[in-house]
Protein backbone atom coordinates (compact mmCIF):
# COMPACT_ATOMS: atom_id res chain seq x y z
CA UNK A 1 0.00 0.00 0.00
CA UNK A 2 1.14 3.52 -0.68
CA UNK A 3 2.30 5.75 2.12
CA UNK A 4 -0.46 8.29 1.46
CA UNK A 5 -3.27 6.04 2.66
CA UNK A 6 -2.06 6.05 6.24
CA UNK A 7 -1.05 9.71 6.38
CA UNK A 8 -2.50 11.41 9.45
CA UNK A 9 -4.15 14.68 8.42
CA UNK A 10 -5.63 15.80 11.71
CA UNK A 11 -4.43 15.05 15.18
CA UNK A 12 -5.77 16.67 18.32
CA UNK A 13 -4.52 15.90 21.81
CA UNK A 14 -5.91 16.66 25.24
CA UNK A 15 -8.47 19.27 24.29
CA UNK A 16 -10.26 20.84 27.22
CA UNK A 17 -12.56 23.81 27.15
CA UNK A 18 -14.76 25.47 29.69
CA UNK A 19 -17.15 28.40 29.46
CA UNK A 20 -17.10 30.18 32.78
CA UNK A 21 -17.22 27.51 35.48
CA UNK A 22 -18.80 24.92 33.22
CA UNK A 23 -16.39 22.47 31.61
CA UNK A 24 -17.83 21.53 28.24
CA UNK A 25 -15.01 19.42 26.85
CA UNK A 26 -12.79 17.20 29.01
CA UNK A 27 -9.50 15.90 27.66
CA UNK A 28 -10.49 14.81 24.18
CA UNK A 29 -7.98 13.36 21.73
CA UNK A 30 -8.79 12.65 18.11
CA UNK A 31 -6.94 11.39 15.09
CA UNK A 32 -7.96 11.36 11.46
CA UNK A 33 -6.28 9.66 8.50
CA UNK A 34 -6.45 10.59 4.85
CA UNK A 35 -9.32 8.90 3.06
CA UNK A 36 -11.30 8.39 6.24
CA UNK A 37 -14.74 9.58 7.28
CA UNK A 38 -15.05 10.00 11.03
CA UNK A 39 -18.44 10.44 12.69
CA UNK A 40 -18.71 12.38 15.93
CA UNK A 41 -21.83 11.08 17.59
CA UNK A 42 -23.56 12.35 20.67
CA UNK A 43 -26.71 13.73 22.26
CA UNK A 44 -27.62 17.38 22.04
CA UNK A 45 -25.21 19.39 24.16
CA UNK A 46 -22.60 16.64 24.30
CA UNK A 47 -19.95 19.04 22.98
CA UNK A 48 -19.82 18.08 19.30
CA UNK A 49 -19.97 21.62 17.96
CA UNK A 50 -17.51 22.93 20.54
CA UNK A 51 -15.03 20.23 19.57
CA UNK A 52 -15.37 21.14 15.91
CA UNK A 53 -14.92 24.82 16.63
CA UNK A 54 -11.66 24.00 18.37
CA UNK A 55 -10.48 21.78 15.52
CA UNK A 56 -10.98 24.64 13.06
CA UNK A 57 -9.41 27.38 15.16
CA UNK A 58 -12.65 29.23 15.86
CA UNK A 59 -12.31 28.46 19.56
CA UNK A 60 -9.12 28.08 21.55
CA UNK A 61 -8.68 25.06 23.83
CA UNK A 62 -7.96 25.88 27.47
CA UNK A 63 -4.43 25.56 28.69
CA UNK A 64 -4.91 23.35 31.73
CA UNK A 65 -1.22 23.10 32.50
CA UNK A 66 -1.24 19.40 33.35
CA UNK A 67 -1.43 17.99 29.83
CA UNK A 68 -0.11 19.81 26.81
CA UNK A 69 -2.92 20.29 24.31
CA UNK A 70 -2.10 20.40 20.63
CA UNK A 71 -3.89 20.38 17.29
CA UNK A 72 -1.98 19.45 14.18
CA UNK A 73 -3.35 19.74 10.66
CA UNK A 74 -1.22 17.99 8.04
CA UNK A 75 1.71 18.24 10.43
CA UNK A 76 1.29 21.99 11.02
CA UNK A 77 0.56 23.21 14.53
CA UNK A 78 -2.80 25.02 14.41
CA UNK A 79 -2.22 26.93 17.63
CA UNK A 80 1.25 28.17 16.69
CA UNK A 81 0.83 28.71 12.93
CA UNK A 82 -2.91 29.26 12.50
CA UNK A 83 -2.69 30.83 9.05
CA UNK A 84 -0.66 27.96 7.56
CA UNK A 85 -2.75 25.23 9.16
CA UNK A 86 -6.15 26.75 8.39
CA UNK A 87 -5.38 26.70 4.64
CA UNK A 88 -5.86 22.90 4.85
CA UNK A 89 -9.25 23.08 6.58
CA UNK A 90 -12.75 23.42 5.19
CA UNK A 91 -15.42 24.06 7.82
CA UNK A 92 -19.18 24.03 7.74
CA UNK A 93 -20.47 25.30 11.12
CA UNK A 94 -23.83 24.38 12.60
CA UNK A 95 -25.38 27.46 10.96
CA UNK A 96 -23.97 27.84 7.44
CA UNK A 97 -21.86 31.05 7.39
CA UNK A 98 -23.67 32.69 4.49
CA UNK A 99 -23.72 36.32 3.47
CA UNK A 100 -27.38 36.28 2.55
CA UNK A 101 -27.24 39.44 0.44
CA UNK A 102 -24.63 38.04 -1.98
CA UNK A 103 -25.17 35.85 -5.03
CA UNK A 104 -24.12 32.18 -4.86
CA UNK A 105 -21.26 32.61 -7.39
CA UNK A 106 -19.95 35.76 -5.72
CA UNK A 107 -20.07 34.18 -2.30
CA UNK A 108 -18.31 30.96 -3.31
CA UNK A 109 -15.62 32.88 -5.21
CA UNK A 110 -15.09 35.02 -2.11
CA UNK A 111 -14.81 31.91 0.08
CA UNK A 112 -12.27 30.36 -2.32
CA UNK A 113 -10.13 33.52 -2.41
CA UNK A 114 -10.41 33.88 1.37
CA UNK A 115 -8.97 30.38 1.79
CA UNK A 116 -5.93 31.49 -0.18
CA UNK A 117 -6.79 30.13 -3.63
CA UNK A 118 -5.08 31.74 -6.63
CA UNK A 119 -7.49 34.02 -8.57
CA UNK A 120 -6.78 32.15 -11.84
CA UNK A 121 -7.93 28.83 -10.35
CA UNK A 122 -11.14 30.09 -8.79
CA UNK A 123 -13.33 29.81 -11.92
CA UNK A 124 -12.57 26.11 -12.42
CA UNK A 125 -12.99 25.29 -8.74
CA UNK A 126 -16.28 27.18 -8.70
CA UNK A 127 -17.67 25.24 -11.66
CA UNK A 128 -16.57 21.90 -10.22
CA UNK A 129 -17.92 22.60 -6.74
CA UNK A 130 -21.27 23.84 -8.03
CA UNK A 131 -21.62 20.71 -10.09
CA UNK A 132 -20.72 18.48 -7.12
CA UNK A 133 -23.18 20.19 -4.79
CA UNK A 134 -25.98 20.53 -7.37
CA UNK A 135 -25.85 24.31 -7.41
CA UNK A 136 -25.31 24.87 -11.14
CA UNK A 137 -28.84 26.13 -11.71
CA UNK A 138 -28.83 28.67 -8.88
CA UNK A 139 -25.43 30.32 -9.44
CA UNK A 140 -26.88 33.76 -10.08
CA UNK A 141 -29.49 33.72 -7.34
CA UNK A 142 -29.18 35.68 -4.11
CA UNK A 143 -28.42 33.33 -1.21
CA UNK A 144 -31.14 34.85 0.98
CA UNK A 145 -33.82 33.85 -1.53
CA UNK A 146 -32.81 30.18 -1.62
CA UNK A 147 -34.57 27.47 0.36
CA UNK A 148 -33.02 26.02 3.50
CA UNK A 149 -31.82 22.92 1.65
CA UNK A 150 -30.05 24.94 -1.02
CA UNK A 151 -28.50 27.19 1.61
CA UNK A 152 -27.14 24.10 3.34
CA UNK A 153 -25.65 22.98 0.03
CA UNK A 154 -24.00 26.38 -0.45
CA UNK A 155 -22.62 25.92 3.06
CA UNK A 156 -21.11 22.56 2.09
CA UNK A 157 -19.80 24.05 -1.16
CA UNK A 158 -17.88 26.82 0.64
CA UNK A 159 -16.24 24.17 2.85
CA UNK A 160 -14.92 22.09 -0.05
CA UNK A 161 -14.26 24.63 -2.82
CA UNK A 162 -10.55 25.01 -2.01
CA UNK A 163 -9.95 21.24 -1.94
CA UNK A 164 -8.91 21.11 1.72
CA UNK A 165 -7.19 18.07 3.22
CA UNK A 166 -9.48 18.10 6.24
CA UNK A 167 -13.20 18.79 5.89
CA UNK A 168 -15.11 19.50 9.09
CA UNK A 169 -18.88 19.32 8.74
CA UNK A 170 -21.16 20.13 11.67
CA UNK A 171 -24.49 18.36 11.13
CA UNK A 172 -24.31 18.56 7.33
CA UNK A 173 -27.70 16.98 6.60
CA UNK A 174 -29.86 19.06 8.92
CA UNK A 175 -32.79 20.66 7.14
CA UNK A 176 -32.53 18.60 3.98
CA UNK A 177 -35.26 16.45 2.52
CA UNK A 178 -34.68 12.66 2.18
CA UNK A 179 -33.50 12.72 -1.43
CA UNK A 180 -31.14 15.61 -0.68
CA UNK A 181 -29.84 13.75 2.36
CA UNK A 182 -28.98 10.83 0.12
CA UNK A 183 -27.17 13.13 -2.33
CA UNK A 184 -25.19 14.80 0.42
CA UNK A 185 -24.24 11.43 1.92
CA UNK A 186 -23.01 10.25 -1.49
CA UNK A 187 -21.03 13.48 -1.80
CA UNK A 188 -19.44 13.02 1.62
CA UNK A 189 -18.49 9.44 0.75
CA UNK A 190 -16.88 10.74 -2.45
CA UNK A 191 -15.01 13.43 -0.54
CA UNK A 192 -13.83 10.84 1.96
CA UNK A 193 -11.87 9.03 -0.75
CA UNK A 194 -9.39 11.81 -1.40
CA UNK A 195 -9.72 13.99 1.72
CA UNK A 196 -10.47 13.27 5.33
CA UNK A 197 -13.88 14.19 6.61
CA UNK A 198 -15.06 14.61 10.17
CA UNK A 199 -18.76 15.14 10.66
CA UNK A 200 -20.99 15.46 13.66
CA UNK A 201 -24.47 14.06 13.90
CA UNK A 202 -27.00 12.73 16.33
CA UNK A 203 -28.44 10.38 13.71
CA UNK A 204 -27.22 6.80 14.01
CA UNK A 205 -28.30 5.96 10.48
CA UNK A 206 -26.01 8.61 9.11
CA UNK A 207 -23.05 7.10 10.91
CA UNK A 208 -23.81 3.63 9.59
CA UNK A 209 -24.21 4.75 6.01
CA UNK A 210 -21.18 7.01 5.61
CA UNK A 211 -18.66 6.77 8.42
CA UNK A 212 -15.63 4.47 8.61
CA UNK A 213 -15.07 5.21 12.26
CA UNK A 214 -17.17 6.54 15.14
CA UNK A 215 -16.31 8.52 18.23
CA UNK A 216 -19.12 8.86 20.74
CA UNK A 217 -19.11 11.99 22.81
CA UNK A 218 -21.03 12.24 26.04
CA UNK A 219 -21.00 15.21 28.39
CA UNK A 220 -17.70 16.42 27.03
CA UNK A 221 -15.79 13.15 27.18
CA UNK A 222 -15.14 10.49 24.57
CA UNK A 223 -16.90 7.33 25.72
CA UNK A 224 -16.33 5.15 22.69
CA UNK A 225 -14.02 5.02 19.76
CA UNK A 226 -13.94 2.36 17.06
CA UNK A 227 -15.03 1.41 13.60
CA UNK A 228 -18.69 1.47 12.66
CA UNK A 229 -18.70 -2.32 12.40
CA UNK A 230 -17.27 -2.66 15.92
CA UNK A 231 -19.95 -0.43 17.42
CA UNK A 232 -22.49 -2.62 15.70
CA UNK A 233 -21.42 -5.60 17.77
CA UNK A 234 -20.15 -3.76 20.86
CA UNK A 235 -21.15 -5.54 24.03
CA UNK A 236 -22.24 -8.71 22.27
CA UNK A 237 -25.56 -7.45 20.94
CA UNK A 238 -24.72 -7.77 17.29
CA UNK A 239 -26.65 -5.71 14.78
CA UNK A 240 -28.23 -3.51 17.39
CA UNK A 241 -26.49 -0.21 16.96
CA UNK A 242 -29.13 1.90 18.65
CA UNK A 243 -29.19 -0.21 21.82
CA UNK A 244 -25.43 -0.10 22.01
CA UNK A 245 -25.37 3.66 21.63
CA UNK A 246 -27.97 4.21 24.31
CA UNK A 247 -26.28 1.76 26.67
CA UNK A 248 -22.93 3.48 26.20
CA UNK A 249 -24.27 6.90 27.01
CA UNK A 250 -26.53 5.73 29.83
CA UNK A 251 -23.87 3.73 31.61
CA UNK A 252 -21.84 6.95 31.74
CA UNK A 253 -24.80 8.73 33.27
CA UNK A 254 -25.10 6.25 36.13
CA UNK A 255 -21.37 6.45 36.80
CA UNK A 256 -21.53 10.21 36.89
CA UNK A 257 -24.40 10.25 39.38
CA UNK A 258 -23.89 7.39 41.84
CA UNK B 1 -6.48 39.64 1.87
CA UNK B 2 -7.29 43.03 3.39
CA UNK B 3 -8.45 44.19 -0.04
CA UNK B 4 -10.55 41.05 -0.49
CA UNK B 5 -12.40 41.63 2.79
CA UNK B 6 -12.79 45.34 2.06
CA UNK B 7 -14.28 44.58 -1.36
CA UNK B 8 -16.66 42.03 0.15
CA UNK B 9 -17.77 44.65 2.66
CA UNK B 10 -18.38 47.19 -0.12
CA UNK B 11 -20.22 44.65 -2.24
CA UNK B 12 -22.51 43.70 0.63
CA UNK B 13 -23.23 47.39 1.24
CA UNK B 14 -24.03 48.19 -2.37
CA UNK B 15 -26.34 45.22 -2.99
CA UNK B 16 -28.63 46.40 -0.20
CA UNK B 17 -31.36 48.82 -1.31
CA UNK B 18 -31.26 50.60 2.03
CA UNK B 19 -27.68 51.71 1.37
CA UNK B 20 -28.71 53.44 -1.83
CA UNK B 21 -31.64 55.07 -0.06
CA UNK B 22 -29.40 56.44 2.70
CA UNK B 23 -26.89 57.51 0.06
CA UNK B 24 -29.51 59.48 -1.84
CA UNK B 25 -31.08 61.01 1.26
CA UNK B 26 -27.69 62.22 2.49
CA UNK B 27 -26.79 63.78 -0.85
CA UNK B 28 -30.08 65.66 -0.62
CA UNK B 29 -29.30 66.85 2.92
CA UNK B 30 -25.75 67.90 1.96
CA UNK B 31 -27.06 69.82 -1.05
CA UNK B 32 -29.75 71.48 1.08
CA UNK B 33 -27.19 72.73 3.60
CA UNK B 34 -24.87 73.86 0.82
CA UNK B 35 -27.58 75.85 -0.94
CA UNK B 36 -28.72 77.30 2.38
CA UNK B 37 -25.20 78.51 3.16
CA UNK B 38 -24.86 79.87 -0.36
CA UNK B 39 -28.15 81.78 0.04
CA UNK B 40 -26.95 83.26 3.34
CA UNK B 41 -23.75 84.42 1.68
CA UNK B 42 -25.61 86.03 -1.20
CA UNK B 43 -27.98 87.81 1.21
CA UNK B 44 -25.12 89.25 3.26
CA UNK B 45 -22.86 90.05 0.31
CA UNK B 46 -23.76 93.79 0.24
CA UNK B 47 -22.93 94.21 3.93
CA UNK B 48 -19.73 92.17 3.59
CA UNK B 49 -18.59 94.44 0.77
CA UNK B 50 -18.53 97.39 3.22
CA UNK B 51 -16.31 95.64 5.80
CA UNK B 52 -12.58 95.91 5.36
CA UNK B 53 -10.93 92.45 5.30
CA UNK B 54 -14.30 90.66 5.21
CA UNK B 55 -14.44 86.83 5.47
CA UNK B 56 -14.40 85.18 2.03
CA UNK B 57 -16.88 82.85 0.43
CA UNK B 58 -14.98 79.72 1.50
CA UNK B 59 -15.04 80.68 5.17
CA UNK B 60 -18.73 81.49 5.11
CA UNK B 61 -19.91 78.50 3.10
CA UNK B 62 -17.35 75.69 3.37
CA UNK B 63 -16.43 75.85 7.07
CA UNK B 64 -20.03 75.60 8.42
CA UNK B 65 -20.82 72.93 5.83
CA UNK B 66 -17.89 70.73 6.88
CA UNK B 67 -18.71 71.31 10.54
CA UNK B 68 -22.28 70.20 9.95
CA UNK B 69 -21.13 67.08 8.06
CA UNK B 70 -18.76 66.24 10.94
CA UNK B 71 -21.69 66.34 13.38
CA UNK B 72 -23.92 64.37 11.02
CA UNK B 73 -21.27 61.67 10.61
CA UNK B 74 -21.10 61.30 14.38
CA UNK B 75 -24.67 60.02 14.29
CA UNK B 76 -24.35 58.24 10.97
CA UNK B 77 -21.10 56.28 11.16
CA UNK B 78 -22.34 54.07 14.06
CA UNK B 79 -25.26 53.00 11.85
CA UNK B 80 -22.75 51.59 9.39
CA UNK B 81 -20.16 50.28 11.85
CA UNK B 82 -22.74 48.38 13.91
CA UNK B 83 -22.97 45.71 11.23
CA UNK B 84 -19.26 45.15 10.78
CA UNK B 85 -18.58 42.50 13.39
CA UNK B 86 -21.71 42.27 15.56
CA UNK B 87 -23.85 41.17 12.64
CA UNK B 88 -21.26 38.67 11.43
CA UNK B 89 -21.29 37.22 14.91
CA UNK B 90 -25.08 37.10 15.07
CA UNK B 91 -25.40 35.50 11.61
CA UNK B 92 -22.55 33.11 12.46
CA UNK B 93 -20.63 34.23 9.38
CA UNK B 94 -17.67 35.14 11.58
CA UNK B 95 -16.87 31.40 11.65
CA UNK B 96 -16.01 31.61 7.94
CA UNK B 97 -13.45 34.33 8.61
CA UNK B 98 -12.14 32.66 11.76
CA UNK B 99 -11.58 29.30 10.07
CA UNK B 100 -9.83 30.92 7.08
CA UNK B 101 -6.06 31.31 6.87
CA UNK B 102 -6.13 34.99 7.79
CA UNK B 103 -5.44 36.80 11.04
CA UNK B 104 -7.58 39.22 12.99
CA UNK B 105 -5.43 42.02 11.53
CA UNK B 106 -6.76 41.23 8.06
CA UNK B 107 -10.35 41.08 9.28
CA UNK B 108 -10.23 44.35 11.19
CA UNK B 109 -8.25 46.35 8.62
CA UNK B 110 -10.30 44.94 5.73
CA UNK B 111 -13.52 46.04 7.36
CA UNK B 112 -12.04 49.39 8.39
CA UNK B 113 -10.84 50.32 4.92
CA UNK B 114 -13.94 48.93 3.23
CA UNK B 115 -16.24 51.16 5.23
CA UNK B 116 -13.85 54.11 4.99
CA UNK B 117 -13.90 53.93 1.19
CA UNK B 118 -17.69 53.83 1.29
CA UNK B 119 -17.87 56.89 3.54
CA UNK B 120 -15.40 58.73 1.30
CA UNK B 121 -17.65 58.05 -1.67
CA UNK B 122 -20.54 59.33 0.42
CA UNK B 123 -18.85 62.60 1.38
CA UNK B 124 -16.90 63.32 -1.81
CA UNK B 125 -19.92 65.24 -3.09
CA UNK B 126 -19.15 68.03 -0.59
CA UNK B 127 -15.84 69.25 -2.09
CA UNK B 128 -17.39 68.73 -5.52
CA UNK B 129 -20.30 71.01 -4.65
CA UNK B 130 -17.94 73.65 -3.27
CA UNK B 131 -15.73 73.49 -6.36
CA UNK B 132 -18.80 74.15 -8.48
CA UNK B 133 -18.41 77.74 -7.19
CA UNK B 134 -14.89 77.97 -8.65
CA UNK B 135 -15.91 79.38 -12.07
CA UNK B 136 -17.73 82.29 -10.38
CA UNK B 137 -15.45 83.23 -7.53
CA UNK B 138 -12.04 82.77 -5.97
CA UNK B 139 -11.90 79.82 -3.52
CA UNK B 140 -9.48 79.35 -0.65
CA UNK B 141 -7.92 76.02 -1.67
CA UNK B 142 -5.87 75.75 1.52
CA UNK B 143 -8.94 75.95 3.74
CA UNK B 144 -10.77 73.39 1.60
CA UNK B 145 -7.82 70.99 1.67
CA UNK B 146 -7.49 71.37 5.45
CA UNK B 147 -11.18 70.59 5.88
CA UNK B 148 -11.02 67.56 3.57
CA UNK B 149 -8.03 66.09 5.41
CA UNK B 150 -9.67 66.82 8.75
CA UNK B 151 -12.92 65.16 7.69
CA UNK B 152 -11.05 62.09 6.44
CA UNK B 153 -9.16 61.71 9.72
CA UNK B 154 -12.30 62.36 11.75
CA UNK B 155 -14.24 59.73 9.79
CA UNK B 156 -11.41 57.22 10.26
CA UNK B 157 -11.51 57.75 14.03
CA UNK B 158 -15.30 57.32 14.11
CA UNK B 159 -15.06 54.10 12.09
CA UNK B 160 -12.28 52.69 14.31
CA UNK B 161 -14.29 53.39 17.47
CA UNK B 162 -17.48 51.97 15.96
CA UNK B 163 -15.63 48.88 14.77
CA UNK B 164 -14.27 48.24 18.25
CA UNK B 165 -17.68 48.61 19.90
CA UNK B 166 -19.15 46.35 17.23
CA UNK B 167 -16.58 43.70 18.15
CA UNK B 168 -17.78 43.72 21.77
CA UNK B 169 -21.30 42.47 21.16
CA UNK B 170 -23.42 40.18 19.01
CA UNK B 171 -26.28 42.68 18.77
CA UNK B 172 -25.88 45.32 16.02
CA UNK B 173 -28.36 47.67 17.73
CA UNK B 174 -26.36 47.61 20.95
CA UNK B 175 -23.22 48.32 18.93
CA UNK B 176 -24.86 51.31 17.25
CA UNK B 177 -26.24 52.74 20.49
CA UNK B 178 -22.91 52.19 22.23
CA UNK B 179 -20.93 53.98 19.54
CA UNK B 180 -23.38 56.90 19.38
CA UNK B 181 -23.29 57.16 23.17
CA UNK B 182 -19.49 57.27 23.31
CA UNK B 183 -19.15 59.75 20.43
CA UNK B 184 -21.94 62.02 21.64
CA UNK B 185 -20.57 61.75 25.19
CA UNK B 186 -17.11 62.88 24.07
CA UNK B 187 -18.66 65.72 22.10
CA UNK B 188 -20.87 66.90 24.99
CA UNK B 189 -17.99 66.62 27.47
CA UNK B 190 -15.96 68.80 25.14
CA UNK B 191 -18.76 71.37 24.91
CA UNK B 192 -19.46 71.29 28.62
CA UNK B 193 -15.89 71.57 29.88
CA UNK B 194 -15.40 75.27 30.52
CA UNK B 195 -11.72 75.32 31.51
CA UNK B 196 -9.56 75.87 28.41
CA UNK B 197 -7.00 73.21 29.40
CA UNK B 198 -9.55 70.57 30.43
CA UNK B 199 -8.59 66.99 29.46
CA UNK B 200 -12.07 66.52 28.02
CA UNK B 201 -11.08 68.78 25.15
CA UNK B 202 -8.11 66.57 24.37
CA UNK B 203 -10.19 63.39 24.28
CA UNK B 204 -12.83 64.67 21.87
CA UNK B 205 -12.33 64.03 18.13
CA UNK B 206 -14.56 66.97 17.24
CA UNK B 207 -12.37 69.32 19.27
CA UNK B 208 -9.35 68.26 17.23
CA UNK B 209 -11.35 68.71 14.04
CA UNK B 210 -11.94 72.38 14.89
CA UNK B 211 -8.42 73.44 13.89
CA UNK B 212 -8.75 71.64 10.55
CA UNK B 213 -12.14 73.32 10.17
CA UNK B 214 -10.49 76.73 10.54
CA UNK B 215 -7.86 75.81 7.98
CA UNK B 216 -5.10 75.16 10.50
CA UNK B 217 -3.10 71.97 9.88
CA UNK B 218 -1.74 71.01 13.30
CA UNK B 219 0.42 67.88 13.41
CA UNK B 220 -0.71 67.39 17.01
CA UNK B 221 -4.33 67.09 15.91
CA UNK B 222 -3.38 64.77 13.06
CA UNK B 223 -1.38 62.62 15.49
CA UNK B 224 -4.40 62.45 17.81
CA UNK B 225 -6.59 61.04 15.03
CA UNK B 226 -3.97 58.51 13.96
CA UNK B 227 -3.39 57.35 17.53
CA UNK B 228 -7.11 57.29 18.33
CA UNK B 229 -7.86 55.15 15.25
CA UNK B 230 -4.86 52.86 15.74
CA UNK B 231 -5.70 52.30 19.41
CA UNK B 232 -9.26 51.20 18.71
CA UNK B 233 -8.26 49.06 15.73
CA UNK B 234 -5.69 47.27 17.89
CA UNK B 235 -8.28 46.79 20.64
CA UNK B 236 -10.69 45.32 18.08
CA UNK B 237 -8.01 42.88 16.86
CA UNK B 238 -7.26 41.83 20.42
CA UNK B 239 -10.94 41.41 21.13
CA UNK B 240 -11.40 39.11 18.13
CA UNK B 241 -8.33 37.10 19.08
CA UNK B 242 -9.27 36.75 22.73
CA UNK B 243 -12.93 36.05 22.20
CA UNK B 244 -12.29 32.52 21.02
Amino acid sequence: MSHATTEITLSARHLTRSFGSQTVIRDISLELKRGEVLGLLGHNGAGKSTTMQMLTGCLLPDDTGTKKCSIEVCGIDLLRHPALAKAHIGYLPETPPLYRELGVDDYLAFAARLRGMQPAKVADALALTKQRCGLTAVGHKIIGTLSKGYQQRVGIAQAIIHQPDVIVLDEPTVGLDPSQIREVRTLIRELGDAHSVILSTHLLGEVVSICDRVEILHRGTLVYSGTTAELDSHGGVAGNLEENFIRLTESQETEAQP
Amino acid sequence: MIRLIALRELRSLFVMPSTWFVFAALQFIFAWFFLNALQTFLDFQPQLAQIANAPGVTVIIAAPLFNMVALLLMMLVPMFTMRLIAEERRNQTLALLMSSPISSRHIVLGKFFGLLVFLLALTCSIPLMLYSLAPGTHLDHGLLLGNCIGLLLLTASYVALGLYISSLTAQPIIAALGAVAVLAGLWLADLGASAPGSPWHLASPLHHFRNFNNGLLDSGDAAFFVLFSAAFLLLAMRRIDNNR
